[in-house]
């Protein structure tokens, strides 16, 4: 785990430096044809333009909440959680579950009896998926804390099916359909553009929830171990911190943040299905390299960012691949980011990324 | 929990040989007998392996001998198929080492070689039901060189690639770019067998087909490798399980390739049919009937598939086997156990791993472009990341960078995806009153087997040594002093 380069990396950092060269020239000529083509299309359709950007704006989001957990990990771990997506999906199972089965909630139901079983439903979900991330760091990775790195990595994926696996057998190959619980009623209307309120509660949901995540991080007393840990682990321990606790609480949270997205999941997008979490979980790694991995304020820009554009790519109509190319168009930005900016947007550049 | 394993393996050597033995024989006895009141079948097949295992372990030429006599003539009279087998594992076992380092690999292919002729007078395994069919036998070879082309990547080079799905695809489509009605615009033939002349499209044999899919796939493999491989191991997986995703759904959605309307790959409908291989009419008659003139219409298509693939297959071990005692394959593992030493040492690191990764692309191309003219189609829907994570798991069980053991791991793993797990799905229903449709969490299995492997034998089934050594903790991060250890110690 000990590499030489550990200690240069600085973990959770805020803001990175800048590097000049021809790559970043080709990088500018490439995001100047982005905003060009943006540019026109916002001029063709501005309603649909805006309506598809609020519609991004929110599953970016979403992506956040994911991509904070894979970033929490690797910048503790330097290991790609493959499992962290089908975490995800498991908490959007459990709340679809509780949702209908426990509380039977229609979405009719009055305010008073929705919303504080809601909230309950989240914390439940939240509460779930951190004990499942944390059983599997216990069981999966940690006797392989000082195997060869590509060791935990590959019981990642081992993991991860067996996740998709257990929702399989619980919930069978179909789609888990959830009630539209979240009201559709437009919040405020300009022009044609409507901002319908379940994509404002996403929002509400998620942003409290990041700043705690910041304050948990940076101001509290497991927030600075976990900084420690993740900076030099041998020297952390030597400072007297609970290196293995302090993991377990690192994949604690990660989890719960993935809980908490799996409950809007299901919520805000009516459906789940067990081989979700897989892809979904890709996109936010994405968003989590996009943005700089082990950098929680670049995890939320690039999964706004990913959000955007894969919004973009299935709601225009002026010169787009369309939703057959996603997949495709997001792993191409993973490719380009990690082979000529792999410290990502505001990651600190170093010298084992490149 | 590895740690509790650990402790109670610690335990069990504290006891003294003889009590351990006695204690393993009774257990074994009891197994035996509970299986026999349960399912005779079961009781008979645990009974021949424990006794054939022990048989092995006795010291005295004379009483093994006459144990081994023993089970001879008793598995002869009552299961002759599995007396011959049990002949000729005792005869592999007394050779001498030196000669059995040569009679091993020859029996081993002779075995495999002769499948098809006694395929059909083997008993039928308890749980497991019949061995798998000749059919199946194709599918398992070409897994078998998939598993032994993604070795040189993960098992020499320590690169790991989860996408090695899009080699398949790419050799895959090359097959069928190459011969199929796929281009009705340009007519070219060269070689094909089976097909009029006149018939529109690109016909060229599939000879040179496998050869054109080998080298596309290794160039494909070059380009995806020269900018990614100086990405560390992690983000180097990340970006191979992304080319693993894009290149099949350029395959979905190549029927009208960005709104251009040329149309690569027919989309969701895969290119079908695929020209049927072969040698042609002259060589048959020069060969006096011994090289087919066509795979599709010959008769025992399939044994002639299956021979076909065990020689591409016996092509890869080959290769495999001489590049990795290479100067390219030494600076290989070299890379793998240390790359800054490696590097240190004048081992070019970027040229070597586009070798290696160029090598294992191009086995998967081969492997790839043959299954496609067995099958005689493609389609998109065949090349998920399940697959990359199927051969994957074939190099982990097996023993990453041992042969034999890779070999071994994509023979069991694609036998249970193609006939196994339906078998044992079967029998666990018949005999367990459940309702468990086993095939549907083939993945779920994998992933078990992937864990449990990782977790407990890292090194494999058949390990390979210098790798064994590797995975068990710290030669690569051993620290001269147990920091960690100490301090949590100390809380």
């Amino acid at each position: 785990m000990a590499t030489p380069t550990h200690a240069n990396r600085a973990p959770f950092a805020l803001i990175g430096g800048r590097r000049p060269s021809g790559v970043s020239a080709v990088g500018l000529v490439f995001v100047a044809l982005l905003l060009f083509w943006l540019a026109v299309n916002f001029v063709k359709t501005p309603a649909d333009f805006i309506e598809i950007a609020l519609i991004g704006l929110t599953t970016g989001c979403l992506y956040a909440l994911v991509a904070l957990g894979y970033t929490l990990v690797y910048g503790i771990l330097e290991l790609i959680n493959f499992a962290h997506g089908d975490v995800f999906m498991l908490g959007g199972m459990i709340s679809a579950t509780i949702v209908t089965s426990w509380f039977s909630l229609t979405g009719d139901q009055s305010f008073f009896r929705t919303w504080p079983l809601v909230i309950v439903t989240l914390l439940i979900a939240m509460t779930a998926c951190g004990l499942i991330n944390a059983t599997i760091e216990l069981v999966a990775y940690r006797p392989l804390r000082n195997a060869p790195r590509l060791a935990p990595l590959i019981t990642a994926i081992g993991v991860s099916f067996i996740l998709q696996n257990i929702a399989l057998a619980w919930k069978g190959p179909n789609f888990v359909s959830v009630p539209n619980i979240f009201p559709q009623s437009a919040v405020f209307s300009i022009g044609s553009v409507e901002y319908t309120w379940n994509k404002l509660i996403v929002v509400l949901i998620t942003v409290p929830v990041l700043f705690s995540l910041v304050y948990l991080v940076r101001y509290t007393k497991q927030g600075k171990a976990m900084r420690a840990t993740a900076q030099d682990m041998d020297a952390a321990a030597m400072m007297g911190i609970n290196v293995n606790r302090t993991v377990s609480f690192t994949f604690l949270i990660a989890g719960a943040l993935a809980g908490a997205a799996g409950l809007l999941y299901a919520l805000y997008v009516t459906n789940v299905r067990y081989d979700q979490g897989f892809q979904l979980g890709l996109i936010a790694f994405t968003s989590a390299v996009l943005g700089g991995i082990g950098n929680l304020p670049g995890a939320v820009l690039g999964a706004i960012l990913i959000g955007l554009i894969q919004a973009f790519n299935e709601g225009l109509t002026w010169h787009t691949p369309g939703s057959d190319w996603t997949q495709s168009i997001v792993f191409a930005i993973l490719i380009l980011i990690l082979v000529f900016r792999p410290e990502g947007l505001l990651g600190e550049r170093t010298p084992e990324g490149g | 929990m590895a740690l509790a394993v650990d402790r109670v393996k610690e335990r069990w050597r504290e006891i003294p040989p003889d009590r351990r033995r006695y204690t393993v024989i009774a257990v074994e006895l009891a197994i035996t007998i509970a299986l026999w009141l349960w399912i005779a079948e079961l009781g008979y097949g645990f009974a021949y392996l424990v006794s054939v295992l022990w048989a092995f372990r006795i010291e005295d030429d004379r009483i093994r001998w006459a144990v081994e006599a023993v089970i001879v003539v008793t598995t002869l009279i009552f299961q002759p198929p599995l007396g011959i087998i049990s002949i000729i594992i005792f005869a592999l076992d007394e050779l001498p080492e030196r000669i059995r380092r040569i009679a091993l690999p020859i029996t081993a292919i002779a075995v495999a070689i002769l499948y098809p002729f006694y395929v059909s007078h083997l008993f039928e395994l308890p749980v497991f039901g019949p061995f798998p069919g000749v059919s199946t036998g194709v599918v398992m070879v070409v897994f078998m060189m998939m598993a032994v082309g993604l070795n040189i990547v993960v098992g020499y080079a320590g690169l790991l690639d989860l996408g090695y799905v899009a080699f398949y695809a790419m050799g895959a489509y090359t097959a069928a770019w190459f011969a199929s009605l796929q281009f009705p615009t340009h007519t070219i033939h060269l070689g094909a067998v089976g097909i009029s002349p006149e018939l529109p499209g690109i016909h060229i044999s599939i000879w040179l087909i496998l050869a054109i899919a080998g080298i596309l796939t290794a160039f494909t493999g070059i380009v995806i490798g020269l900018p990614t491989l100086r990405l560390r191991g992690d983000y180097l997986a990340i970006v191979t399980l992304g080319f693993g995703e894009i290149l099949p759904q350029i395959a979905r959605n190549g029927d009208n390739l960005f709104g251009t309307g040329f149309n690569l790959t027919n989309g969701p409908n895969g290119i079908t049919p695929i020209d049927a291989p072969g040698f042609g009419e002259r060589l048959h008659d020069w060969t006096a009937g011994f090289l087919p003139a066509n795979f599709l219409t010959a008769q025992n298509a399939e044994r002639i598939f299956y021979w076909g693939a065990l020689v591409l297959l016996l092509i890869t071990v080959f290769c495999s086997w001489r590049m990795r005692d290479s100067r390219l394959g030494r600076a290989w593992v070299a890379i793998r156990e240390d790359e800054i030493a490696a590097a240190a040492m004048g081992v070019p690191l970027m040229r070597t791993k586009t070798w290696a990764y160029a090598s294992g692309a191009f086995f998967g191309g081969i492997a790839g472009a043959y299954y496609a003219s067995f099958k005689s189609a493609t389609f998109p829907g065949d090349f998920f990341f399940n697959i990359s994570v199927f051969i994957l798991c074939m190099v982990i069980l097996g023993g990453m960078g041992n042969i034999w053991g890779v070999i071994l791991g994509a023979a069991f793993l694609s036998y249970l995806d193609r006939e196994g797990l339906a078998n044992i799905g079967g029998w666990l229903n018949d005999n367990l009153n459940v309702n468990i449709d086993v095939p549907l969490y083939a993945s779920g299995i994998y992933g078990v087997i992937i864990l449990v492997v990782m977790l407990f034998r890292p090194e494999g089934l058949i390990p390979d040594r210098r790798r064994s050594h590797e995975l068990h903790e710290g030669v690569a991060d051993e620290t001269l002093y147990d920091v960690r250890g100490v301090a949590e110690e100390a809380l």
